[in-house]
C-alpha cells in the first residue's frame, strides 16, 4: 500500500502530514508506505499512489488522477485523520 | 534537536494587527537575526506568498511559512511569530495566530525537524497553549 502525502512544493506541509499519518497508521496496525510528495508527483499519469492526502486547496487540482484523494482539514488533528485512513483502509 | 532548532531570537510575539505579508517578513527575519538564512530568503518567500496565494496556512489557526531549500539558506531554523490579534491571509484557516517559518539548506535537513514539530504540536491542547501564551520563555517551554 502506497500512500502520498501532497503539499505544493513537496517539503514543508506534507512532511508534517506523513510524520501524523505514519503515526496514525501504526497506532491503527496497517502497513503501508507514506511518501511527501509535491503536487506534481501526485499528479503524474504512473503515481503508484493508492491514497492521497492533500490539504482542501489542493484538492481541486486532483480531481482527475486515479488515486483515492482525501482531503485533511486539519494535519494536526490526530482523530480526523485517524477516522479518514481507518474508513478508507479497512 | 527541534528545541535547539529555534535559536535565541526565533521565537516573538506580536500584539499588533499586522496584515498577513508584514507578519510573515517578521517570522523569516527571525531566521535573518539567528543566522539561519539571508536577506535573501525573506524575499524567496514572500514572493512564493505572493505567487501561490497562502498556501502555508496549513491548520486553523496555523502557518509555516517557508520557500524552498536555497542558497540563501545558511542552516535548518525554525521561528515562531506568536500574533495575539490573529492575522488575515485569505485562507480557509484564518485567523492566523501561530506563524511558523524554517529554512533549509537542501531537500533533507530539515525533515527530522518537521516530524518532531508535527509530534510537538499533535499532543492534544498544545495548540491552545501555545496560542493562550503571553511570554516567549512559555513557548519555548510548550515546544
Amino acid at each position: 500500500m502506497k500512500i502520498f502525502a501532497v503539499c505544493g512544493a513537496g517539503i514543508g506541509t506534507s512532511v508534517l502530514l506523513k510524520s501524523n499519518a505514519d503515526r496514525v497508521l501504526l497506532d491503527l496496525g496497517i502497513e503501508a508506505e507514506v511518501k511527501a510528495v509535491s503536487i506534481s508527483d501526485a499528479m503524474a499519469a504512473d503515481s503508484p499512489a493508492q491514497i492521497v492526502l492533500v490539504t482542501p486547496e489542493l484538492v481541486e487540482k486532483l480531481a482527475d488522477i486515479k488515486s483515492e484523494v482525501i482531503p485533511i482539514n486539519n494535519i494536526f488533528d490526530l482523530a480526523e485523520l485517524t477516522q479518514k485512513l481507518e474508513s478508507a483502509l479497512t | 534537536m527541534l528545541a535547539s532548532s529555534f535559536g535565541p531570537n526565533s521565537i516573538a510575539l506580536n500584539t499588533a494587527q499586522l496584515d498577513f505579508e508584514a507578519a510573515v517578513f517578521q517570522a523569516v527575519e527571525l531566521l535573518v537575526l539567528d543566522g539561519r538564512a539571508t536577506q535573501g530568503y525573506v524575499s524567496e518567500v514572500l514572493h512564493s506568498l505572493r505567487e501561490l496565494g497562502p498556501y502555508f496556512v496549513v491548520a486553523p489557526g496555523i502557518a509555516i511559512a517557508h520557500a524552498r531549500p536555497s542558497e540563501s539558506v545558511l542552516e535548518a531554523g525554525f521561528s515562531l511569530l506568536h500574533l495575539s490579534s490573529g492575522v488575515v491571509s485569505g485562507s480557509q484557516n484564518d485567523p492566523v495566530h501561530l506563524l511558523f517559518a524554517f529554512c533549509s539548506p537542501d531537500a533533507d535537513s530539515h525533515i527530522e525537524l518537521l516530524a518532531q514539530l508535527a509530534e510537538s504540536i499533535s499532543a492534544p491542547g498544545k495548540i491552545e497553549l501555545l496560542m493562550n501564551a503571553s511570554a516567549e520563555s512559555v513557548i519555548r517551554s510548550l515546544l
